[in-house]
């Protein structure tokens, strides 16, 4: 009997000690960062290791806290609260960390976790209201999609004041009083943070890339006899070029220069670079591309429409894409991707016949 | 930074705006200002749909469709028939959060 066996309550690596409270133990959090907590934030940021990295909901304690201090709200997302964590340093504070199904807050809230009901229902659990003698809480400003103040008031008598977007302005938050400068209460999208989610638009397109590529390669390794190996390879190479090419225009270049690039429109930025980028690789393929006008054509339409694609992808990391906006341009957009999509691929057939002289 | 003009969803209605001020509190976009102890829209096409404020105003002046802004919860929507939301969770298609 597996389940009888008593297993002690391991002490999370992030955590230095605990402290005591009216209600028990709390794990007291450090404010650095070891060099586990770097690692899992670089991994967290390419590819799927996101899903669960994830800390325990509950009640946290940073430095000294008494009874008199800040409590903050975070999500369970490890990242989420590794950076408020970080940024509380030398701050004597509470941290509730609410169950989000280890999303970040503002994604969370936009989902449902990080909600009026979940928050409401942590802090009874950790008997917030015995912890603490005040009666205030701070929650992220991006949380406010999902907490609604008043109810959480109504229901636990405690006052929430939506704090400041980014966790590094805590402390001058705080030290104003609980009030926020325009600034602090404004998100915005600087080139470093675009860079950073790149990986995120890259790395999922990349894994349908093999696909691609082994359509393109059977294209033209098809001959009369069979499939020939030089024939694929050398008719195919150029295009798997500019395939890449074409990702790189529209989930890399694109977004990093999103600012710069003209229009409002993503479908219209991510078509401009497409061309743009295809224009600078393209006649480094010489004749392979520019001898036949079938693929001539083919290329010029499919490849800036891909990277018009993918660019419409990056809206779902911006901070200022609204659902309005971006129906309006898939509304438009799909039927032109199919049609491109379409025309080139019966501009390819017609070059494969006649390659072959059936006609 | 900002995106199409002349589609949000954000409707206001500052008769019954109490001068809370939780608009300006929960807006990341710096859509409101206060004036004569009222919130006023300063640029709706700011305005990103996330729905703060109206989730957070008590007297009903605020109202929007809110959802996400990421082409790819928007496609599984349409494809799936459900509503436009982030896929992050469901695995490791979603690319947006």
């Amino acid at each position: 009997m597996q389940t009888l066996k008593f297993v002690k309550k391991e002490v999370p690596y992030y955590c230095a000690g605990e402290i005591s409270t009216p209600v028990g133990k709390v794990f007291r959090v450090s404010s650095d960062w070891s060099r586990a907590d770097y690692w899992g934030m670089i991994k967290s940021r390419v590819g799927a290791f996101r899903m669960n990295y994830a800390v325990a909901p509950g009640l946290y304690a940073v430095g000294e806290p008494t009874k008199d201090s800040d409590i903050f709200v975070s999500a369970n997302y490890k990242l989420s609260f590794d950076i408020l964590r970080h940024e509380l340093k030398g701050l004597n504070a509470w941290v509730l960390v609410l169950d989000t199904k280890s999303i970040n807050v503002w994604c969370a809230a936009g989902k449902g976790t990080f909600s009026t009901n979940e928050l409401i229902s942590r802090m009874a659990a950790v008997k917030l209201d015995i912890v603490v003698t005040h009666r205030r809480i701070i929650v992220p400003q991006l949380g406010a999609v999902g907490v609604n103040a008043a109810e959480v008031q109504k229901k636990t008598g405690f006052r929430v004041f939506f704090g400041p977007v980014q966790a590094k302005d805590i402390p001058s938050y705080v030290k104003a009083g609980y009030k926020k400068t325009k600034d602090m209460s404004t998100i915005r999208f600087p080139i470093m943070d675009r860079i950073i989610l790149t990986p995120m638009e890259i790395n999922p397109a990349m894994k349908k890339f093999p696909w691609f590529a082994g359509a393109v390669l059977i294209l033209f390794g098809l001959q009369p006899s069979g499939i020939l190996f030089k024939s694929a390879w050398s008719g195919g190479m150029p295009f798997l070029a500019l395939g890449l090419n074409s990702v790189l225009a529209g989930a890399f270049l694109t977004p990093v220069l999103l600012p710069f690039v003209p229009f409002r429109s993503f479908a219209i930025k991510g078509w401009i670079i497409g061309l743009l980028s295809m224009s600078a690789v393209a006649p480094l393929f010489g004749p392979a591309v520019r001898g036949e006008v079938l693929l001539l054509v083919a290329s010029w339409l499919f490849f800036p429409a891909m990277s018009s694609y993918m660019a419409l992808q990056f809206t779902g990391s911006t901070t200022f894409t609204g659902m309005s906006g971006v129906k309006k341009e898939l509304k438009i957009g799909i039927p032109l991707y199919l049609s491109v999509a379409g025309i080139s691929l019966v501009l390819l057939m017609i070059y494969k016949i006649r390659e072959w002289g059936i006609l | 930074m900002k995106y199409l003009l002349n589609v949000t969803t954000l409707r206001y209605s500052s008769e019954k705006c109490a001068g809370c001020g939780r608009c300006l509190e929960v807006c990341p976009r710096g859509v409101f200002e206060m004036r004569d102890k009222r919130a006023t829209i300063t640029n709706t096409d700011l305005c990103m749909e996330c729905g703060a404020c109206a989730k957070n105003c008590d007297f009903g002046a605020l109202s929007v469709n809110a959802g996400v802004g990421c082409a790819a919860a928007i496609i599984t929507g349409l494809l799936t028939g459900s509503e436009p939301s982030c896929g992050c969770s469901d695995g490791d298609s979603g690319s947006c959060c």
